[in-house]
């Protein structure tokens, strides 16, 4: 990363994010980038809207409008007419059935081929229900032409390079710390059912290659030799490190921090400030992070976004926001919810 | 069944150098599918050994106890399958047995006179009559997988987008509904009666298999249960078997980490069927006959039952419930009734112990989750997830919380 | 999840302008009438009578879903029970025919209800004590087995002490009498077990939105957490809503015995899983979507039957789940919250 990280173009597009709760605005119209290779951060006051808007980046709930761009491609907005997809999926199948029927009726096709009509339509049911699962991008698209649009699920980001840790750790507690990275490794490895039920020499080779990695990354976050313990067992600070390493199993460009710092202490804080930063300058990686706390932030950040109330209030460098009377008031002055 | 203790640890101990480890699992994952393999032998020559001596040889002849043994090995197959869909990826799959239906009824069709002739194809007699055609039975193990998945991922699809409990009823559903199909459709099924003079297995050498010898049948299901253990423990230590606990543990974070939690599931789902498909060929080429009643709902009951109390996740101990608990319910029950019939026992002479099996599986169930929910044979992970979640529910209290808010916001 | 009683905010805030509300209230209207023609007023009441006895257990089937979110699979046993426990009471009383005498039939009646909902009540508040709340906190599938393990330990017990056929329970309303309309003869035990279930249904929505304890059951089921902190006593909402959830159920379980007069053990499995359809179809959590779709597998089975296909009944009917779950995974009446309501 050369010169000023901000410069870079755009990985992340939001704009007009809204969310409602009933009557309640969660997120109120919020624009929203994230430049290739920065530091960003998202602060608020508790009830400010942070977590919500979180979760609409990440596909976790919908947003009631507005979208999300994430290298380009539209991942996130308000679905649209996805009642109809469960047509596409039956009406194939039905048509045949229909069609069928409408044969042994008038007598053209005897019992066997009401059968194998009867057949056919079952394998198309399979097939279209299987692709409404599996859900590839090309049928995506498909369905868009047709008006059915349904936002990115937490999963589909994951794919396209969105990472994210969890405000209260979510690691796999009985799983050990090269497991749960492992289980962040899932969409970089290739092996398919066949080559588990059979053992398959490219799935070995695969497994041993993966469980290497997954010791790397452990390091990378200073977990070195943790490897076999119970995700359970690790020290707090441990653990939040062991979810970014899991999160980076998954090689994302964006890795989103959702109150990395919470319940730790000083030093742990600092060691963890070190950590972001060298995942941005070795890793190459954009990060955005939430904060209740304005002090880790500082620090690190190219650039903060202020949420109070839904709204942003506040955007800019560290200093200018610290500065900036809305935010001073937003955390000091006025109550906030 | 001591190798429940000696199965080899998939991962050593304490810090290694990553290459050694590697190595070191190689070994042991190679040695583990040997381990099957030889506890299978040990296990297989061991029975019909037993089944000589005294206190068994005083039960039944030594033949039905072999019979019996090939009947359990039916059960231990079909609690292996549901063990993926219960125990490993945490799904309660209720209308089992209905996978179990589908595999026998399928074989059923290709290989009796009369499902030939509502197929409209002979295929027993391109195949040189009732004694040769038997030879279809192998490739069949593989249709009726095959079926019973496909029927596995009609159901799972719409239903496993949906939350998990819905699966538990719509499978209940579809168990209740399958005999009925079966029964209802008298022209292309024979109703109640079912269809018969289904083909025995054939092997080219060694001939037809036999209804008097039980020798060939239970061979063959060793060969089946070995092979279905085999195809579970590569699956669990595989990327997909991964995937599988991880949505046990937490479904949302499995998601967060690109876990597509639905084609994983149904995965597990369809794989659980194709188990149960397999079952179904098996137990319908060994009885050559198949009915409607065969497949009721208590067979999909006992079936969770086996898996309950051996220890969900635990593969050999669930195969150890199954035969035990089979083994219980069809000699050891009617030993007891012949008993106290004979020596005129009050009060207990007019208990039938075998009516009361369903009874007795219902406080087992309840008493083992509120017990001992690990099962009799506990999986290690699974035991500290079950008591964990039960003993220190502070520490899971925000995580549920915002797991149900998560979800009810979408 | 939703709460219990949401409907009406959630109705009205869905049925914006246009010409949507009217064809809400026109669509149901039509079905109603088409049924009407299609069956004829006899089998028009008796769908009613089933749909009734269906509504009554898919009450609680929602009640306790929209309450901890477990399917409690030994409900549909609570109904069998239920009917078990009316017709042990009846024949113990020594009655064994119709009675023609009105008010004699009215105090034996409404004891029985009593006696029924009082008993099952305190069934089910013990198996919520001792099976389902020491796993309140265990993964999803431990309630679940446990449930299915009471369901079956609920069966086993009656078939222990009542054997695996038929039990007759003592048809305390006389069946001659008749009710003359449209050239049609309507059984009044027909009409007057309508009326009951609906006079249940009623009594169950103002209990849920007018009283203190409904309120406490509503806040559990928005938010059982948030409502604790508030001061609801949870394990009391919870004992209460499992009371409430099985005294219905014992009300089926009367009304049953009064309506066919014989009881099996197995009577549960099915009527349950019909009624669980029932709760799915009109939104699991919402009670009048449960009374609702209690009343439309009741519509659907009677149609079965007139059309020539009774024995496929449970095939229709789970055929009606499949695609409820497919087109509508939250029911007529719940929120649509999308694919992962």
């Amino acid at each position: 990363m050369s010169g000023d990280p901000m410069t870079n173009p755009a990985i992340l597009v939001a704009s007009q994010v809204t969310r409602r709760f009933g009557g309640l605005v969660a997120v109120n119209k919020v624009d929203f980038t994230i430049p290739e290779g920065a530091i960003v951060s998202l602060i608020g006051p508790n009830g400010a809207g942070k977590t919500t808007f979180f979760n609409v980046l990440l596909g976790v709930i919908d947003p009631t409008a507005g979208e999300v761009l994430f290298r380009g491609r539209r991942m996130i907005a308000r679905p649209e007419r996805i009642a109809f997809e469960s047509f596409v999926w039956v009406l194939p199948a039905l048509a045949v059935g229909l069609v069928g029927t409408l044969l042994g009726a008038t007598g053209i096709v005897g019992g066997r081929g009401l059968a194998l009509v009867g057949f056919a339509a079952m394998l198309l049911l399979v097939a279209t229900l299987l692709l409404g699962i599996i859900r590839p991008v090309s049928y995506q698209k498909w369905l868009e032409r047709l008006g059915i649009f349904r936002s990115a699920r937490p999963n589909d980001m994951v794919v396209a390079g969105v990472g994210r840790t969890f405000q209260n750790i979510r690691l796999f507690q009985n799983m050990t710390a090269v497991e749960n990275v492992l289980i962040g490794m899932h969409t970089t490895l290739r092996g398919n059912l066949f080559q588990a039920l059979f053992n398959t020499p490219g799935a070995k080779r695969e497994e041993f290659a993966a469980e290497r990695r997954a010791e790397e990354l452990l390091a990378l976050v200073g977990l070195r030799g943790k490897g076999n313990e119970t995700a359970r067992n690790l020290p707090y600070g441990d653990q939040r490190r062991l979810e970014i390493a899991r999160a980076l199993g998954a090689d994302p460009k964006l890795l989103l921090l959702d109150e990395p710092a919470a319940g730790m202490n000083p030093k742990e804080t600092q060691d963890l400030v070190a950590l972001i930063s060298k995942l941005r300058n070795e890793l190459g990686l954009t990060i955005l992070l939430i904060e209740h706390d304005m002090k880790l932030v500082m620090g690190i950040s190219d650039r903060i976004t202020v949420l109070d109330h839904g709204e942003k209030i506040a955007e800019g460098t560290p200093e200018a926001v610290r500065k900036d009377p809305r935010v001073i008031e937003a955390y000091l002055g006025a109550p906030a919810v | 069944m001591s190798v429940v203790s000696d199965l080899p640890t998939r991962r050593p101990g304490g810090p290694t150098m990553a290459q050694r480890r590697s190595r070191l699992r190689e070994i042991s994952s190679r040695h583990r599918s040997w381990s099957i393999l030889i506890g299978m032998i040990v296990v297989g020559a061991a029975l019909p050994v037993l089944a000589e001596i005294p206190p068994f040889t005083l039960a039944q002849p030594a033949n039905a106890w072999i019979d019996g043994f090939t009947n359990a090995g039916v059960f231990v197959m079909l609690a292996l399958g549901l063990n993926l869909v219960v125990g490993v990826a945490g799904l309660l799959d209720l209308g089992y047995a209905a996978f179990f239906a589908i595999g026998a009824y399928t074989y059923a069709y290709v290989a009796s006179p009369f499902g030939n002739s509502i197929l409209g194809i002979d295929i027993l007699g391109a195949l040189g009559g009732p004694e040769k055609a038997g030879i279809i039975f192998w490739p069949m193990l593989l249709v009726g997988a095959g079926v019973a998945a496909l029927f596995g991922i009609l159901l799972g699809a719409p239903t496993l987008r949906l939350r998990g409990d819905y699966l538990a009823i719509v499978t209940l559903g579809f168990g209740e509904i399958v005999p009925i199909v079966f029964l209802n459709s008298d022209a292309l099924t024979n109703g109640t009666n079912g269809i018969g003079g289904l083909a025995r297995p054939a092997l080219p050498i060694v001939g037809g298999f036999s209804g008097i010898d039980p020798w060939l049948y239970y061979l063959t299901m060793l060969g089946l249960v070995t092979v279905i253990m085999m195809f579970c423990y590569r699956l669990i230590e595989s990327r997909i078997g991964r995937a599988w606990e991880a949505i046990r543990e937490d479904e949302l974070a499995a998601a967060a980490n690109g876990i597509n939690t639905v084609v994983a599931k149904l995965m597990a789902f369809a794989l659980g069927a194709s188990t149960a498909g397999i079952a179904g060929v098996f137990n319908a080429s060994k009885l050559v006959t198949v009915s409607p009643d065969q497949f009721g709902f208590v067979v999909s009951f006992t079936i969770l039952a086996m898996v309950v109390l051996g220890g969900m996740g635990n593969f050999w101990g669930v195969a150890v419930g199954a035969f035990v608990i089979y083994t219980i319910n069809n000699v050891l029950l009617k030993v007891l009734n012949q008993f106290f019939d004979q020596t005129g026992f009050p009060i207990l002479k007019d208990i039938d112990f075998i009516q009361l099996q369903f009874l007795l599986y219902g406080l087992a169930l309840v008493a083992m989750m509120l017990l001992r929910p690990e099962g009799l044979f506990p999986n290690s992970r699974r035991k500290r997830e079950l008591h964990t979640a039960i003993t220190e529910p502070e520490q899971d209290e925000l995580g549920t919380a915002e797991a149900t808010t998560e979800e009810g916001q979408r | 999840m939703t709460a219990v009683p949401a409907t009406n905010d959630a109705g009205r805030a869905r049925s914006g302008a246009g010409l949507r509300p009217l064809l809400r209230l026109l669509v149901p209207v039509a079905i109603v009438v088409a049924a009407w023609l299609y069956m004829g007023p006899e089998q028009f009441v008796n769908a009613m009578t089933r749909g009734a006895i269906y509504a009554l257990i898919a009450l609680g089937y929602t009640m306790v879903y929209g309450i901890i979110e477990l399917i409690n699979f030994a409900h549909g046993d609570m109904f069998m029970v239920g009917s078990f426990v009316s017709l042990s009471f009846l024949t113990r009383l020594g009655f064994s025919g119709a009675i023609t005498n009105v008010g004699l039939l009215a105090v034996v009646i409404v004891a029985t209800f009593v006696f029924s909902m009082v008993v099952m009540g305190l069934i089910g508040v013990l198996i919520e004590r001792f099976a389902y709340k020491p796993l309140r906190r265990a993964p999803r599938l431990a309630p679940l087995i446990t449930a299915i393990g009471v369901s079956f330990i609920l069966q086993n017990v009656v078939q222990l002490f009542y054997g695996p056929f038929q039990t007759n329970s003592p048809k305390i309303f006389p069946d001659t009498w008749f009710l003359q309309f449209a050239g049609a003869r309507i059984p009044i035990l027909s009409l007057f077990i309508i009326c009951v279930a609906f006079g249940m249904m009623v009594a169950l929505q103002l209990f849920i939105g007018r009283t203190r304890l409904g309120r406490s059951m509503r806040a559990t089921a928005a938010d059982r957490d948030a409502a604790a902190l508030m001061g609801v006593n949870i394990n009391r909402t919870i004992a209460i809503t499992f009371l409430i959830g099985s005294a219905l159920a014992g009300a089926a379980g009367v009304v049953n015995g009064l309506q066919y007069g014989v009881s099996r053990f197995d009577d549960g499995f099915q009527a349950g899983l019909k009624a669980f359809t029932a709760a799915v179809l009109g939104g699991i959590g919402n009670t009048v979507g449960a009374a609702l779709g209690g009343f439309i597998i009741g519509f659907i089975e009677v149609a079965a039957v007139v059309a020539g296909y009774g024995r496929w009944g449970p095939a229709i009917v789970f055929g009606t789940l499949v695609i409820v779950l497919v087109f509508r995974p939250a029911g007529l009446l719940g929120q649509q919250l999308g694919e992962r309501a």
